[in-house]
Parts: structure tokens; sequence; C-alpha cells
């Protein structure tokens, strides 16, 4: 079922005569060792004055003078503390529980110190709201040790002291509130209790102070429906884990829709539990990680979206809407309807529609169908903007209504639609104040800043969503001369309480009731039934705002269908990548090093643009020999604003729809490195995600780094496995999940029998025998892991040159699979099934339909680290044993053996081992984390940094096996199934990836591995290893 | 009394031994002097055995008082005389203090109270079980004479002993030098002598004109020339193998610490645990340098060292010197008895230095395996200067993993590996190397 798939990794794939694609088939490492283009270089050679006795003379001179130097053993000084706090044992971690709430990213976490410093976020356990750490809340840590960071306080760019700034800004709040001008605090949203009670004595104290909350990727309409609706502000909650139908309209809600955190509760739902799994229907205009995981998903324009949506809800609900839908589309609607209806409720409906109308239709339709999935009883908290309130914003501030205003959290000069308009307006308020970590855009523009510390030094409290808490608090001092907004809002308000102190009033008033602060400090965790407190402040403060526009009865899918109806030119979505976010993190090199799941670029934004639409617009994207990736450039107008930006032409993107994705062009604050991408915020017109543009070609070819075409598939499409639940629930296993077979005496044998085998089998009953299980149902390709692996292995960050040279270092990799119809069987199926030329077996659709299989391709993704083959082809080529297998399964990498030979790479069947090329540390070339002493400090102690010439590969995280180890036998007792863990399996919240002994007959491992839906990766190479995988099923209805 | 007077013997014994006259003569000087002092002094002080309150001091006194110097309380030396010249207190006053201090600041006793506010209300142990003899003894030990210049003595003897010491050895190679040089010279003059009979005699004396120097013979010998060229060109790989092999290999490495910390005083003499102030070597892979308040736990009160431990090559005030370096790293105002918040922390060298590549926990040997410290790091306790006693290769390493046994018993940990690998090697006790402490992985990631 599965081998006679075509999987390709890219459009360039699909050209039949690519002789590229030809080539690199052809070899297995993707650049050529450059003699030809060293020797062929006549006049150089021949103009050098170097002869080949000169450099045989300094090689011998340079090894001789290297080998002397080494001699002499360096003067290490080790400095103990003076007073060594007793809960700091060096060379043991420390774990505290705490919250990220940075504006985009709220979750609660637990961080691991190593002699006080902050190396690693790891999930709390306990966390119950908003699931659990991100790729870019595991790459946080790193913004702690950012050199870009603010080191004190500044006013127009001149270093302060704290005193003169308190002397200063007391005394023109002084000054305003005797004027009674307004005040504006414009704040990220906090969703903080104590940070609320704060805003409000600050009110008390200076008068007129208005208080104004920003998302920089508004969330504001589906707030304003709730609202209206619900009349609380907060966004709906969903728990996909009761779905037994989720049908979305426009909704990423496995990357960042409303906030995020909806994926772990998706992927239960979505392994095969006694032949039922949940049915997911997408509708969207491009590919998004949501998109990517459905069983089916409809390609459409955003304002068909609008119509789709609004006939769903006309098939559900009732009533009768306007607009037109392609035949195809309106066919899925119909299905998708009545899916719904027979999911009843444990049916759901999600939209990302930013419309108010849109949002009040998703909500009616969850109500009609009394969907379970639909968690009223916790609305999410933690977006609260008003896209009316920031707009008026400006407008007063131009007038020079506003005397004052103080920033935290946000960066309105970057994020702003009409970000010079603010900057020119804030040229006119008396008082600007910036609480920012960086001099970004906004803090440069303002008067004075006011260095913030990192969300790991600062004390603070979060509702995530109403009536879960998490307490955040600082796991190390602070680096610099830093003070938090909530700080300085005490000390105007004159408080000499310290903030810690402030929270515990707090919350032992309002939040704990009676219970233990300590308690919930150490868990970073509290759910209270008492669920009025917060609303009652965070209310008065949005007094203010008014909702208008909501529709709250009659027929809201009226006013959609006809929003949807009525819009001409390409339609843009503007949306964000799981790897920037908003683009606060940019200065992060994992983020950006970090490649897109999707498009499996990193180092830029780009325009996606579906095939079609790019050979209207004559955009082309070209590989080079090397499998380099260079794109196009297009121009993008809207509302009379016009960037360029690079082109990816994206399988699957809706024809008359392009994409963008938002947070990247930051310029101020980054390091020249990180200075990439375009800037996509002034075409968030209106805050709306969704805008009308034209695009047409420009000059020039952009150079991308995008890893899609490196390591290509060498013809072997049996590498991922997968199925439909009809077949997986009705079919043998050797149907679906086939075991290779190879002849022995003209005997079909299964390739794992020893007879077959080219080595001997080693006894490995005895002790540890490691397995790591990856449930490709669960793996949303969210990329949580690859971050983890990051921090927790000391992975290098190469730069976006040497990734275009396939010479990244990620130890594991997604790989994301595109495949078109499910298989060459089903075409012909579906060709012979043709019955005259139109309707909906017409052959005049349908072989349109066949014809392009880039036009909507279903997609796996396909997590990648060594697979620790019990029989590995790498250990057998080293030439020095430097790569070796130990009892325990794990293939071992001994980096002072290593010679640089590379021998090992070229027989990895799976080619995961990565060359450092470089020595990527303390290098200027190199100038990430590793170049500075600030960053080093997020280095792991425990594993070795890697320098050049060695090849490094995932290890399966030896240094954590071996400490749960020898906690056991420090303790004297028998490890329990759960204690062994890689860093990529403790970051994945989705249980997509399981870590265990297969020898302890308890482990979940040892039970998978006699799953049917187990194999191993190109089983048919006999290299017996020891990651499982789990045929992907896919909920397809025939 | 007599204690004293024994080892005032002694000193004089060795001063004999060692000292030139003229210091010796300076010396019975002025340890007649002392003689003097302390029969005078010991008079006024009435009865009590000194050498027993010398024993119940130390046992029960010492660890808030000194003699000559303030502590937690205050110095002890002819308390009683001081008290009853300025507070006019006799010994009744005092025993009743002993015996129960609280109970005289309770009843109101002027000075009683005074002092209790001196030293910031730190209440004295009451010492009910001292009978009045006791104290006696131990007020007799108080009023002993401190006994100062002994020392200077010991310490010039040590300086002086050890010139002879080297005098001796180039005398007896320069007498050595000087007799070859005659016999040398008598050689030529009995060849000269020998010729110039032989001249006179008129024998001619055969010159060996005809031969070859025996350098030709040996160039020409080309069996000669092979053998000589393979021994030398062995025994250069030999001395060129050997050097490269030791490079990075830094046994015996013996840095200069910027405090001289002495582990045969700590860990020998005074059989301080490895763990007490290594503790992390329990449950982390670093030993840990002890962090400098480990160290005010003891030489809070532990100011000065003893004399017996002063060496011949470090004299007390040596050591009291390196103590004082730690009062002023650690910022401790020995003279106030408070901390002055002013810590420079010690940059000490380090010696067993692994390298990154090399992964090893301290608490997998100490706590699991119970190997004993010295196993790899060697008389630490006899170690005047810590030095790298092993040289941490990875040949050693894994000699050891080959060589000792796992310590399975009582650690339910390895209750089923043991059982199945001990069927499985046929043997009852498994060592390290076949537990797996062999494999690449285990120590390089």
């Amino acid at each position: 079922m599965s081998s006679n798939k075509k999987y390709w990794k890219s459009v360039e794939e699909l050209k039949e005569d690519s002789s590229i694609v030809e080539a690199l088939k052809q070899n297995e490492f993707v650049t050529e060792i450059p003699t030809e283009e060293f020797l062929g270089d006549k006049d150089t050679l021949e103009g050098s004055s170097t002869t080949r006795r000169d450099f045989l003379k300094y090689v011998g001179f340079s090894t001789a003078a290297a080998s002397l130097a080494a001699c002499e053993g360096p003067v290490i000084k080790s400095i103990p503390y003076v007073v060594q706090p007793d809960r700091i044992i060096p060379g043991v971690a420390n774990y505290y529980a705490t919250t990220i709430a940075d504006g985009f990213d709220f979750v609660n976490v637990l961080v691991k110190t190593r002699e006080g410093r902050p190396i690693k976020i790891e999930n709390n356990k306990l966390a119950k709201a908003l699931g659990n750490a991100n790729a870019r809340v595991n790459a946080s840590v790193l913004g702690l040790y950012d050199s870009k960071r603010v080191k004190g306080p500044k006013k127009g760019g001149a270093p302060i002291s704290w005193s003169q700034f308190d002397a200063e800004v007391n005394k023109e709040l002084s000054n305003l509130a005797s004027n009674g001008k307004t005040i504006v605090l414009l704040t990220q949203t906090y969703a903080s209790p104590s940070t609320t009670k704060l805003i409000s004595e600050f009110k008390a104290k200076y008068g007129n102070v208005n208080h104004v909350q920003y998302d920089a990727v508004s969330q504001s309409a589906a707030l304003d429906a709730y609202q209206a609706m619900y009349g609380e502000r907060g966004l709906a909650n969903y728990d996909l884990s009761k779905a037994s139908t989720i049908v979305s309209v426009g909704a990423d809600f496995l990357g960042d829709w409303q906030g995020g955190g909806f994926d772990s509760g998706y992927s239960k739902g979505r392994i095969p539990n006694h032949g039922k799994m949940s049915r997911h229907i997408q509708f969207e205009s491009n590919m998004s990680l949501a998109g990517a995981n459905a069983d089916k998903r409809v390609p459409l324009t955003p304002s068909q979206q609008r119509i789709a949506l609004a006939r769903l809800y006309s098939f559900i609900v009732g009533g009768s809407v306007s607009g037109n839908l392609p035949k195809n589309i309106e066919e899925a609607v119909r299905n998708a309807a009545s899916e719904l209806k027979r999911a009843g409720s444990k049916g759901v409906v999600l939209t990302g529609i930013q419309d108010v109308n849109a949002q009040t239709v998703a909500l009616k339709i969850n109500e009609a169908l009394s969907s379970k999935v639909f968690d009223k009883t916790s609305p999410i908290k933690t977006r609260q903007g008003s896209d009316k309130v920031i707009s008026a914003l400006v407008s007063d501030m131009k007038s020079g209504k506003v005397g004052g205003i103080i920033m935290s959290g946000v960066n309105p000069a970057y994020t702003l639609p009409n970000a010079s308009e603010f900057v020119e307006a804030l040229k006119k308020v008396d008082l600007s104040v910036t609480f920012s970590m960086k001099e970004d855009e906004t803090a440069l523009a303002s008067k004075y800043l006011a260095a913030a510390p990192h969300n790991l030094e600062s004390w603070g409290d979060v509702e995530l969503t109403k009536g879960h808490f998490g307490l955040m608090q600082p796991t190390i001092r602070p680096l610099f001369d830093t003070r938090q907004f909530q700080e300085a809002l005490l000390k105007w308000n004159g408080n000499d309480i310290s903030l810690n102190d402030y929270i515990k009033v707090v919350w032992n008033e309002n939040i704990l009731n009676g219970g233990s602060f300590n308690k919930a400090l150490h868990d970073g965790v509290f759910v209270s039934n008492t669920t009025s407190i917060s609303e009652t402040v965070i209310g008065s403060i949005d007094e203010e705002e008014d909702i208008q526009g909501v529709a709250a009865s009659g027929n809201p899918a009226i006013a959609l269908a006809a929003s949807g109806a009525n819009t001409k030119g390409m339609e843009l979505t503007l949306y964000t990548k799981v790897g920037m976010g908003d683009g606060q993190q940019a200065n992060n090199p994992w983020l950006q090093e970090f490649p897109d799941p999707i498009t499996r670029t990193s180092w830029d934004n780009y325009l996606l643009v579906s095939k079609a639409d790019a050979k209207n617009l004559k955009l082309v994207n070209e590989n080079e020999a090397t499998g380099a990736l260079n794109g196009s450039y297009a121009k993008v107008t809207a509302n009379g604003k016009t960037i360029t930006v690079p082109v990816i032409i994206q399988p699957g993107q809706a024809k008359g729809s392009v994409a963008l994705a938002l947070g990247y062009g930051r310029k101020a604050g980054v390091k020249d490195e990180m200075k990439v991408g375009v800037n996509a915020y002034p075409l968030y017109n209106n805050f709306n995600n969704v805008q009308s543009v034209s695009v047409t070609a420009a000059a020039g070819m952009h150079e991308f780094a995008c890893v899609q075409l490196q390591n290509t598939l060498m013809g072997r499409g049996d590498i991922i496995v997968e199925t439909t639940l009809e077949v997986f629930n009705t079919k043998n296993k050797q149907v679906w999940n086939p075991m290779p077979m190879v002849s022995l005496n003209h005997e079909e044998t299964p390739v794992t029998s020893p007879d077959v085998d080219l080595w001997d089998e080693f006894d490995r009953s005895i002790g540890h025998h490691f397995n790591l299980s990856i449930d490709l149902n669960a793996c949303t390709g969210c990329g949580a892991c690859v971050i983890a692996c990051h921090a927790e292995n000391n992975v290098p960050v190469v730069g976006k040159e040497e990734i275009r040279r396939s010479r990244d270092m990620h130890w594991l990799r997604i790989d994301r699979y595109y495949s078109s119809e499910d298989t060459f069987a089903q075409d012909d199926a579906k060709k012979d099934g043709f019955s005259g030329l139109s309707g909906d077996n017409g052959s005049l659709g349908g072989f349109g339909e066949l014809e392009d299989p880039a036009d909507n391709p279903q997609v796996a993704f396909q997590p990648v680290m060594c697979q620790h083959c019990n029989h590995a082809p790498c250990e057998t080529v080293c030439p020095v044993a430097a790569t070796a297998h130990g009892r325990q399964g794990q293939n071992h990498m001994a980096y002072n053996r290593c010679v640089g030979t590379r021998y090992c790479a070229n027989n990895c069947p799976y080619k995961v081992r990565r060359f450092n090329w470089f020595l990527y540390n303390e290098n200027d070339e190199f100038d990430y984390y590793m170049n500075d002493d600030l960053g080093r400090m997020v280095i792991n102690p425990d594993v070795t940094v890697r320098s050049r010439g060695v090849m490094e590969k995932c290890s399966m995280c030896i240094q954590m096996t071996q400490k749960t180890i020898l906690d056991a036998k420090r303790d004297g007792r028998v490890i329990k199934d759960g204690e062994f863990q890689t860093a990529c399996s403790s970051a994945c919240s989705n249980g997509a990836m399981l870590f265990g002994d297969i020898n302890d007959n308890d482990s979940k491992v040892g039970k998978l591995l006699k799953d049917d839906r187990m194999y191993h990766l190109l089983e048919s190479v006999g290299t017996k290893p020891n990651v499982q995988y789990h045929t992907k099923v896919r909920n397809i209805k025939a | 009394m007599k204690k004293s007077y024994q080892s005032l013997e002694v000193n004089l014994t060795n001063n004999m031994k060692q000292v030139i006259h003229r210091k010796l003569s300076n010396n019975i000087l002025r340890i007649g002097l002392i003689f003097l002092l302390a029969f005078s002094t010991s008079m006024s002080a009435q009865d009590g055995d000194a050498a027993k309150g010398k024993s119940l001091f130390n046992a029960n006194c010492a660890s808030c008082h000194k003699l000559d110097k303030k502590m937690t309380g205050p110095a002890l030396r002819n308390v009683e005389a001081r008290l009853s010249e300025t507070e006019g207190l006799d010994r009744e006053w005092l025993y009743k203090w002993i015996k129960n201090s609280a109970g005289m600041v309770k009843s109101g006793d002027a000075y009683a109270n005074k002092i209790y506010k001196e030293y910031n209300g730190t209440a004295m142990t009451a010492f009910p079980q001292f009978s009045n003899g006791d104290i006696d003894n131990i007020l007799a030990y108080t009023a002993e004479v401190k006994k100062a210049p002994t020392e200077i003595a010991t310490k010039a003897g040590a300086t002086t002993s050890e010139g002879s010491d080297n005098s001796s050895n180039t005398l007896i190679l320069g007498a050595l030098a000087l007799l070859f040089a005659i016999l040398a010279v008598a050689l030529v003059l009995v060849n000269k002598t020998l010729r110039r009979f032989a001249q006179e005699k008129g024998i001619d004396v055969a010159k060996e004109t005809g031969k070859k120097s025996l350098w030709q013979a040996f160039a020409q010998n080309q069996f000669l020339i092979l053998v000589t060229a393979v021994f030398l060109l062995l025994s250069s790989g030999y001395f060129v193998y050997g050097y490269l092999m030791q490079v990075g290999v830094n046994q015996g490495y013996e840095p200069v610490q910027p405090i001289h910390y002495s582990h045969r005083i700590h860990a020998g003499d005074n059989g301080i645990d490895c763990k007490y102030c290594h503790s992390s070597a329990r449950v982390s892979k670093h030993s840990g340098i002890p962090s400098l308040n480990v160290c005010m736990n003891c030489h809070k009160s532990i100011y000065e060292v003893a004399e017996s431990t002063a060496t011949e090559e470090y004299s007390k005030e040596f050591y009291d010197g390196e103590i004082k370096k730690l009062y002023d790293a650690v910022g401790w105002d020995d003279a106030n008895q408070k901390y002055t918040g002013v810590a420079k922390p010690v940059k000490w060298v380090r010696i067993h230095n692994l390298p990154d590549f090399a992964y090893f926990n301290h608490s997998q040997h100490v706590s699991v395996a119970g190997i004993e410290c010295q196993t790899c790091h060697g008389p630490v306790e006899e170690m005047e200067i810590m030095y790298q006693h092993a040289p941490l290769t990875m040949g050693w390493c894994i000699n050891c993993h080959r060589e000792t046994n796992v310590k399975v018993k009582d650690n339910a940990y390895y209750t089923k590996i043991h059982e199945q690998l001990s069927k499985k090697y046929g043997v009852d006790q498994l060592t390290a190397a076949q537990m797996g402490g062999l494999e690449c992985g285990k120590c390089h990631y």
C-alpha cells in the first residue's frame, strides 16, 4: 500500500527532467570537493608566489609549532564560592517552576539551572492550561544571554542611573498628573492579577491614566465576539482531545492560533484507539501546520473561507446565505457539515478569520452542536488587546491629548502597521518611557529606555485561562542593572514593598483561598475555583472599551458571506511562523536557524505563492547544483505600501492567495546576522491578517537557506509508511505495513531474519536497551524537539551561508514529505471512475486534479535523528573506531577519537551525521551565541562542545540516560518506566516521542515495539535501528 | 606544671643538639628566665593542677575561649588575677559564674551583665558538673605564663641544621674531587717519570703509528655501524615515544596555591574525613572545592596551629600566616570576631584536569562504588602540598575498570543485571568492565 506511493520534498522533484534532482540523487553529498575550481584556475596557480615546497615547509613548521605549543598545559583556576548557597551543589541541576509570559507565548514551564545559570526550559508536568513549551519558549532561555541586551537605563541613548531616571520621571509624572494630562500605559497583555492591581493603584494615584493592552498579532475580533456572546473578554478555549470531528476554517490551531497550545489535546485524539481516531478537515489558503496534519485539506482563498464558514453555518444552524463557491469546495463544506452533525457534541468548528462575524458564527455553530470540546468555563486570558483602542491611541497622541506614555513588553514602532506615524506621534508626547530588554525600534524612539529584565529574571503571575494561574519567579539574579515594569509601578505608586511580597499579598487575598503560596510557587501553577477576582479587576480596566459591530442576535453568517463576496485581486494572508512568532525573539539564532516545518527554510520570511499563480506572475524557484534554493523577488502592494519579498512556491497554496510571515525584518537591537527577512507589519492594515494586494515580479534572485532538497530520498520511497483508517481497521498488517522481504535460496525471507543478516546478533537482553518511539500520527511537526535538542546538546548555529551549503548541524530534523493522491492505485481508480466530461466524476475536472500534485499535497512529518542502528553501517567503516556501539543500544561517538574522514556519514542511510566544517565556538566568523561569554552561559556543561573537523550526531541524550542510571544506583533502586528521557521526548508534549527501556517489561516503548503500526526506517537496509516509527494513519473517507 | 617542664627539657635537649654554642648560651639564659617566671607565677596561683586543668580546658572551654585571644568569649590568660585586680572579684564569683552564668546574669550581678552585653547577649554554657577543684585546676592552667621564645629557637635550630647538612655533603664531594685530582696528577707524573727513565736507558718506546685509530677502525667496520645505527634509531625512538606519551600527562603536578593548604594537617594529623570538605563528591560529578564558609566552620576558633604542627620546613608562623590569608579572603575580622563583609574569593589552581571530552562523575565512584579517595588521589593525608598522584590517562582508568569489582551488595539497582550478567560470564563478581564500563560513550559525550 505504502510502497507504491510517490513522495517528494520539493516542487523541483516534480519536474520530469530536472537535472538537478537527478544529479542530487546520485550524489550522497551535495557539495563536491572543489578540486576543479581550485586546480583549474591556472592563472591564480601560476601567479601565486607560494611554491609547493614553500607550502610543505609552512605545513611542517606550523605542525611542529602547534605540537610544541601543545606541550605546555595551561594553568586552570578553580574559584569556589565564598559562602556557598546551601541549595546549590556544583554539578547538580536545580529546577524552578516559572511561567513564560512574553505577550505572545504564555506557558507554565520548569527551568533547569546549573550553578545558578538557567540552561534549559522543560515542560511543567503539573501545567494543565494552554499546553506546553513550543519551539520559541524552548529557545527563550537563550534570550537571557543575548549580547544585545541593554545593561542599564538610558536617556536619549546615553546611560543614566536609576536614581536620575527616578528623579526625572517622577517629576514629569507629577507634572502630568497636576496638569490633568493623560498618561497612557501601553503594555503587552500581562493577564496578571497583581499587575492589574498595580495599574489600578497607579490610576488612583495619577488620575487620568489610560491602560492600553496591545497584542502585536491581534486577536481582537475573536475577543470581541466572545465578549459579546459570553460577557467576558477572553478567547474561546477548546479541548481537542474530546473531539471526534474537527473542522477548521483558516485556523492554524497547531500553530499560533489564539496563542497556541492546542496541539497536545489534538494529538491525543489522533492516535488510533480501538479503530477510532479524530477526523480533521481544514479549509485554508496557505499551508499551515494544522493543514499539514489534516485528513482532508481544502485550499481556498480567504474570501472563500468566509463564504464557506457561512455556508457551514447555514447547513448546521439553518438559514440561507449568499455567495458562490467552486463546486468541489461547496461539496467539501457540505460533507464537513454532515460529518459535524453526525459527530454532534464531539464536533467542533474553529476559525481563524479575523472578523467578529466569523468568530461569532464559529461560536454559534459550536453552541448549536452543543460541543463538549468547547470549554466555556475557562476562556483564554492571554490576549486582551483591542484594535480600536490602539487606533484611537495613535490619533490621541497625534492630537497632543496624551501627555505621557509608558510602554512595556511592546514594540509598536516595529509592529504597528502605521509605525512611522506612531514614531512621529511619540515625539509630541512629553514623557515617553519604554521598558525593554533591547534598544529596539520603540526604545530608540522614546525619551527614556528603562532596562527591563528577562522573563527568567522576573517576578510575576499570570492567569492563563480563567481559574488557571501561573507564578513567575526569577531563576537567576538579574544579570544587568534592570528594573521590571511592575517594580517601577510599585515605586511610582509610592509602595516600598518588594514585588514578590506584593504578589504574595495579592495571591493570599484573592487567589489562594487559604492555600500555601510557597506550594503554588514550588508548583508554578495553581488552579483556583474563585474566578470572580480577576474578572472584576480586569473589567475595571477595560471599561472604556465598547464592542461594536457584533450582531449578537440575528444571523451573523449573512454579513459574513457578504463580506466574502466583494474581494478582488490577490489575497495576502499574514501569518506567524512557529519559529519566529511576532518577531520579539528576532535576535535568537536558534530560532533563526530553525527550519520552518512546512517550507524547511530558515533565516528568512518569504511570499508563499501557488504554483499556478507563480507561473502567471513569472515567479520562479530554482535549485542550484548544490541543492540550494533561489527564488525570484516579488513586489507586494497593499493600500499604497509596497514591499519587495522573495518568493517560495508553496504546494497546497490556494490559487489567488499568497502568504507572508510577520516577525521578520527587524533592524534595531539585533545583530547584523539576524537582520534577515522583510518586515510585513506595514501591510497589516487595520490589524487584519487578510489583505487585498497586488503582486508583481521584481528583478533579482534571492538566495534561501532551505534544507528542503538537501539529502534527497535517493529513490527510497518506503522511508515513510502510511495508510488510511479504513485499511488499518480492516486489513492485515502485512497489507499496510509490510515487512520487506529478500530472497534466500529462492524463498522470500523477512529482512529481520538472522539468516539474511550480514552481522552476527549480539545478546541485548541484559541491562537497559533504549528505544525511542515516534508516532507519526501524534507528531504535528511543531519543532519543539528541535530546539530542545539544540539547548541540551550544545548544537552550534552555523548561519545562513553554511545552511545553504547543506552544512546544517541539527541533530534532529523533521523531514516533511509531500505526496499527491493517496496512492497511484487511487489515481488509477479515479481515472477509471470518470464518467462523462463534467460533473463530480467528470474527466475535465478530474484530470485537472490529477494533473498537478502540487495543488493540494498530503503532508507527512517525520522526525529523523540518529537511528542508533544495532547493525550500524557507520561503525564498520570508521577507520579509527571513533563510533562504536554500546550495550544499551546507543551508538556512541567519541569526538576525541574522530579524525574526520566522514566515511561514517557517507555510509549512513539516514544522513543524520553532521560534520564540523569549522570551529563554531569562539570564532568571529560565526558570531552567534557561542562567540561571547554571555551567550556561552547557556551551554550544557555535561555535553562536550565539539571542535572543528569532527563528526557529531544524536547521542540519544546519553548524558541524560546515564544520569538517570546513576541517580538510581545512588538511591539503590530499580528504574521505573518514564524515568528515562531524552531532550526531544521530554520536550514533546504531544506524546509523539516516547523513550524508554525495552528490556523493562512494563515499559511503554517495549509494548509499542510489538505494535502493528511499528516500522523501522528503511527496514530493508537491515540496520535494525533503535528508533521505532509508527505508521501514519489518515482518517480519509473514501 | 610538670608537663610544661618536660617539654622545656625536650626543647633544651633539642637545642643542645642543633644549635651552635653562642646561640645555645643565649637560649639557656632565656630558658632560665622562663623557669624563674614560670615558678613565680605558679606560686601565686594557689594549688590546682595545671596539667589536669589543661585537659579540662581543652575539653570544655576551648571551643569558645582561648588563653590569649578574644573569641566567642574573652581571653582567659590570668583571668583570675585580672578580675581581682580590675573588678575586685574573687574565685568564689568565678565558681558561681562558671557553674551557672545565666543565673548570675538574671540575678543582676553588675559584672555578669556587663560581660553578657559585651558579647552580644551570648550566654556562656553552664558547667554545673565542675567541682571547685576542677575549676581550680583550670584556673591554674590559665595562670600559666605564655611560653613564646622557644619556637624561635626551634626555627633557628631548623635552619642551621639544614645548612650544616648541605655543607657536609659538599665537603665530602670536595674531598673526593680533590682525591681524584691528586690521583690523576700522580698518574701523569708516574707516566712522565717512566718515560724519562726509558729515554735515559735508551729504550725506544714503540709508537703505534701503523695502527689505525679506534675511530677509523669503527668507521670501516660496516657491521658495527649497522648495529650502532639500529641501536641509535631504536633508542631515539624509545625516547621520543616516551616524551610524546607524557605530553599532557601531568602526574606529579604540584602547583603553588594562593593559600598553602596542607592536606597533611587536615586529613592526616586531624583525621578530617575527605567528604567533610569535599561534600559534593557524594552527589555530584564534581568533588567540589570547599567554599570558604566550610573552612570557617573550624577556623573561626582555630586561629593558629599548635606548635607540634610546625615542621622543619614550615614554621608555626608560616601556618598562622596562611590562616590569616583565609581570614583575609573570607573577610573575617579576627580581633573583633565578626565578618567585615569584604570577601575575596580564593583563586585555587586546579590540579586534576580532565579534558572536556572526558566525563567523570565523583558520586559514581565515591557513593555508588564506595572507592576510597586515596585510590585515585594517592596518600593525600601525607601530602603537605597537594599534587596529582595518578596519571589520569585513559589507560589508567580502563585498567582500574578491568580490575575492580562492582559493589552490587544491597543495591536494588544491580540485583537483576548482576544476576543475569554473572550467569552469562559465569562469575560471582563482575568487574566494572563487564558491567559495560569500557564502552566509549560511557565517558565520552
